[in-house]
């Protein structure tokens, strides 16, 4: 039912593009320094995991890069980085519209006539459809970076086998699949928890309880729809 | 005008409104008063829409407002300005958007002309230089101020105070009870107020509709009100020491 609401057509399109705009910034780019961290330590110890695991002298040392390169684009960068996201942007996306819920924001804007929901939810499904897929290329590249910037320091790998790994087999498939997960996630994520958000009932407590439930509810959709889709698009 | 005919509403739990009938007045502060819990913030909230009446009608100037469709409910919402209790201010917004938000969401005037609105509603509540201030960065009194500025700025024809001057000092809350009543005369508009405040009841009340138990108990003009023989509204009016010395007297 609150999605019929939230994709009902918009009062007057000029302000949902100028919601649209703030959530892009909110949820996607006050999100890219968390992005850039976690990636690039996630791609440098991706790194030493596979080198230190490495030890047979007739295994290529190439397969670094390629193990790096696929483990970020197949499931960290999409996945893992969804997985933060909901505990970053899904608790401010419930607490937010939450404590809008109990200080009764969102009466006034139907009295005034608003669809709430509309007007609350539908901006930010569509920033964070928009931009985690970026998020998600920007983490992909960060965590290669990180990964080869570890193993040219560390002298586990020469920069030349690292590049070549990175190149071995690469097929443009895995990145739209990564893209592909990526938006079914952005999706979960801001109607999850504006789902847990729109119906608190109470107070500062309740809030807190929306936020928990919207976290944990979109993380496991997140993993559920994981598997789903990796059996219709990989196997 | 607005009438509600015979509304009923109830809880899982409990009936909060019986059989109320009601008529409030244009240019007119209508108070509907109770104790805590006696059903008049459900009233308000089942006029305005927010919740569904069991039973009876709604009606804005003849207008059925409970059968409405949704899109036409929205049309005479737009003609609804409400003040709740906290306010209800947008938080992400400042002062002057809160102002300038119901204008940008119905109306196609420019920027320069929606803040020249903002402008004098702010001024009419006595804001001015307020405009670029959070509402997590002004006080209880100011912020209600706000409400009231965003509440008239699309020139509304009925207006909705659920408790005005609840949490405020004395001198605050008759500030707001004569801006609500300022406002009322000077936009012919049909004002509902929820209170239990005796002073806001004597001060701006020109008529009263008691609420008990869920119930319509009492209803005339505010200067009648000390004089009622009604035993439940005697108690609720002379329940502070000083009116009841002055009850003692007479």
């Amino acid at each position: 039912m609150l999605m019929f609401r939230v994709f009902a057509r918009p009062e007057k399109g000029s302000m949902y593009w100028k919601e649209i705009m703030r959530e892009i910034d909110v949820l996607g780019i006050e999100s890219l320094g968390i992005t850039i961290i976690i990636s690039m330590f996630m791609g440098a110890v991706i790194t030493l995991q596979t080198a230190s695991d490495l030890e047979n002298p007739l295994i290529p040392l190439y397969l670094i890069g390629y193990t790096t390169k696929q483990s970020m684009i197949l499931e960290f960068s999409p996945t893992i980085l969804s997985l933060i996201l909901a505990g970053k942007v899904g608790s401010r996306i419930a607490s937010e519209i939450g404590t809008m819920q109990v200080t009764e924001q969102i009466d006034a804007l139907e009295i005034m006539g608003v669809n709430s929901a509309s007007f609350l939810i539908l901006p930010k499904i569509i920033a964070s459809v928009l931009i985690n897929p970026f998020l998600v290329v920007v983490s992909m590249f960060v965590g290669i970076g990180g990964g080869w910037i570890i193993a040219v320091m560390t002298n586990l790998v020469s920069p030349q086998d690292f590049q070549y790994g990175l190149l071995y087999e690469f097929r443009m498939f895995i990145v739209y699949y990564a893209l592909i997960k990526t938006v079914v996630f952005a999706f979960i994520i801001a109607s999850v928890s504006a789902y847990h958000g729109y119906y608190t009932v109470g107070g500062a407590l309740e809030v807190g309880r929306s936020s928990t439930k919207a976290v944990v509810h979109s993380s496991i959709m997140i993993l559920l729809f994981n598997l789903i889709i990796t059996q219709l698009l990989l196997i | 005008m607005i009438e509600a005919r015979n509304i009923s509403k109830s809880f899982p739990d409990k009936q909060v409104l019986k059989d109320v009938s009601v008529e409030f007045y244009p240019g007119k502060t209508n108070l509907v008063i109770g104790q805590s819990g006696s059903g008049k913030t459900v009233l308000l909230k089942c006029m305005v829409g927010l919740l569904e009446v069991d039973e009876g009608d709604i009606m804005f100037d003849g207008r059925v407002f409970n059968k409405m469709k949704f899109r036409e409910k929205k049309e005479i919402r737009k003609e609804i300005g409400m003040l709740f209790q906290g306010g209800a201010l947008f938080d992400s917004q400042t002062v002057e958007e809160n102002v300038m938000f119901p204008l940008s969401m119905f109306t196609s005037l420019t920027y320069r002309e929606k803040r020249d609105r903002a402008n004098v509603c702010l001024d009419r509540v006595n804001l001015c230089g307020a405009n670029a201030l959070y509402p997590s960065e002004i006080s209880g009194g100011m912020k209600k101020r706000v409400a009231i500025a965003r509440a008239i700025a699309v020139q509304p024809k009925y207006l909705f105070c659920d408790e005005p001057n609840s949490g405020l000092d004395p001198m605050t809350a008759l500030v707001i009870d004569m801006l609500i009543k300022e406002i009322t005369v000077e936009y012919n508009i049909t004002t509902v107020i929820n209170t239990h405040d005796m002073n806001s009841i004597l001060e701006i009340g020109d008529t009263v509709t008691f609420i008990h138990h869920g119930e319509k108990w009492w209803q005339g003009p505010s200067d009648t009100i000390l004089d009622t023989d009604n035993p439940e509204l005697q108690d609720f009016v002379y329940a502070t020491k000083y009116l009841d010395k002055y009850h003692r007297k007479r």
